[in-house]
């Protein structure tokens, strides 16, 4: 039993190697400063990807401004006053609204936002990631809040200090590591998503610093290069993509590095 | 002059299971007060009702009344948060917070404000872990973390935390359960020496230490409160044949 599930574990760190080789091999020879600078140009002119790696950027730091709050607020809420129906519910929604694919989450912010704004914009996209990060930082706070022994709590209470406090200076920073690593991977999750931007941010093909612009990413980039007839726009496709997965794979590392305990 | 705490008909429920039953008896100010009894008699559960630390447990149901300075303080609109202020708490467990060990003494001093100025605030710091005989371990460390320090001494700091906010009641729930001998034998001279200012409640499985340092002595067994007396009586001379039998170790 113990070398089947060895097996199974050995396979599939192989097949993430696997992929990331691959995307390695395939994207690499294609990346140099311009095209991390550049702005898409017509097939044959060489052409980047520095504003498709902004309006990322733009729209997953909106995402986390917003999302992050919020969900951190809506854990620590239903850890430490969620125990009723209402608590209940707001966890009930999140599981729901985690499994709901991302397509139908960019719908609705098309309907919500686009539709009145009369069009897209890097607004909107990052609303859209907002939604799909919220409910998954609500989860993890939640569920690292809990794992707070409830010992250390009643140590707080006993000395006079009001619930609030409790939450906020003991029960908060002994989580801090687990709600950062949380946050961390909500990141990495929505620098990954292309579907809820094709409706809410579309593409760009400047560099664009106007949230309420059409705003390019990394992701949507990806998909029209490499649904283009050219074979130059899928090596530009692997090497934006070995960009994107390198990112992530940044932040992953970053997230076990930085949230070693302090205490 | 009216007792500090009295307690009167006091019964607790955890969910359907009764784990108290009709509880009353008056804890005069200034005095060491000894809960002993065998293991799951009930000491920690009825300590946890003198500052409402139950509170925190859903199932729990008291019915009851404990009147701590003429109040009964599970009356409705009672200042929880005043009330532990009030009455102090060292657990069972250690439970430091993760916090520097300067940070675990100042906690409780910064949430309710009682120093006038950093100075003040270090001193107070100092003061309490000189009185829970901790200073000379931590003094060249006092900015590291708490869990750094070993289990006798994460004890010793959770009582230098309650003893920093002043309280006016001290509960102790085995605070030497984890002590070597010179250890134990400094918290008990803390004791005595507290009691010049304080009410202390101290629970423990050790006799010898009730005997010790406590003025009265209360036997608990199954949830029921068998005899309290003065320690000196009880040790010599208590009313209850179970209370002899227990305390001299004739117990099956
Ligand atoms: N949180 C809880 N939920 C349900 N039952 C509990 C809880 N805490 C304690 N009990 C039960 O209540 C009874 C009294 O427990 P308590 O902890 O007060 O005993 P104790 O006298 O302090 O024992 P010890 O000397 O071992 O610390 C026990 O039967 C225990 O199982
Ligand atoms: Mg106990």
């Amino acid at each position: 039993m113990t070398s089947l599930t060895a097996i199974c574990a050995a396979f599939v760190t192989g097949l993430l190697l696997l992929i990331i080789g691959y995307i390695a091999i395939r994207g690499f020879s294609s990346i140099n400063f311009q095209f991390l600078t550049d702005t898409p140009k017509p097939v044959g002119e060489g052409g980047g990807i520095g504003n498709s790696i902004l309006g990322s950027a733009m729209m997953t730091l909106l995402a986390a401004v917003i999302g992050l709050p919020v969900g951190i607020a809506a854990g620590v809420y239903l850890a430490e006053y969620g125990r009723n129906w209402y608590g209940n519910t707001i966890r009930f929604v999140a599981d729901t609204l985690i499994g709901i694919p991302s397509i139908i989450i960019g719908i609705f912010i098309y309907t919500l936002v686009v539709l009145p704004m009369g069009r897209q914009s890097g607004l909107a996209g990052g609303l859209a990631l907002a939604v799909i990060m919220i409910p998954i930082v609500a989860r993890t706070t939640e569920e690292m809040i809990k794992l707070v022994p409830s010992s250390m709590r009643e140590g707080a209470l006993a000395l006079g200090a009001p619930q609030w406090r409790v939450s906020w200076n003991i029960v908060l920073p002994a989580a801090a590591s687990g709600i950062a690593t949380g946050a961390m991977l909500a990141i990495a999750r929505v620098t990954g998503e292309t579907a809820p931007l094709l409706f809410t941010a579309l593409n760009s093909r400047f560099y664009n610093y106007y949230l309420d612009q059409p705003m390019s990413s990394l992701t949507v980039q990806i998909f029209n290069y490499a649904t283009g007839p050219f074979e130059v726009e899928h090596a530009m496709a692997w090497a934006a993509t070995l960009i994107l997965v390198g990112t992530i794979l940044i932040i992953n590392v970053l997230v076990r590095t930085v949230t070693k305990r302090r205490y | 002059m009216e007792n500090k705490i009295r307690v009167s008909n006091l019964n607790f429920f955890y969910g359907k299971a009764q784990a108290l039953y009709d509880i009353s008896l008056e804890v005069p100010e200034r005095e060491v007060i000894a809960f002993i009894g065998p293991s799951g008699c009930g000491k920690s559960t009825f300590l946890r009702t003198l500052n409402r630390m139950n509170d925190t447990i859903p199932i729990a149901r008291v019915a009851g009344d404990v009147i701590i300075d003429g109040e009964n303080i599970y009356a409705p609109g009672t200042d929880v948060v005043a009330l532990r202020r009030k009455v102090g708490m060292v657990f069972q467990k250690s439970n430091p917070f993760p916090k520097s060990i300067f940070e675990n003494v100042a906690y409780g001093i910064r949430i309710n404000g009682i120093h006038t100025s950093k100075t003040d605030l270090n001193e107070r710091v100092e003061k309490a872990l000189h009185d829970a005989a901790l200073w000379n371990e931590v003094k060249d460390r006092l900015n590291t973390s708490a869990f750094g320090l070993s289990g006798g001494q994460q004890q010793r700091l959770c009582i230098a935390r309650a003893l920093a906010v002043q309280p006016e009641v001290i509960l102790m729930d085995e605070p030497a359960s984890a002590l070597d001998p010179i250890a134990t034998q400094k918290i008990e001279e803390l004791v005595v020496e507290l009691k010049r200012d304080y009410t202390i409640v101290i629970v423990t499985h050790n006799m010898h230490q009730a005997s010790r340092v406590s003025d009265r002595t209360a036997f608990f067994m199954l949830g029921k409160l068998i005899e309290y007396n003065k320690t000196e009586k009880m040790f010599q001379n208590p009313d209850d044949r179970m209370t002899e039998d227990y305390i001299t170790g004739r117990f099956g």
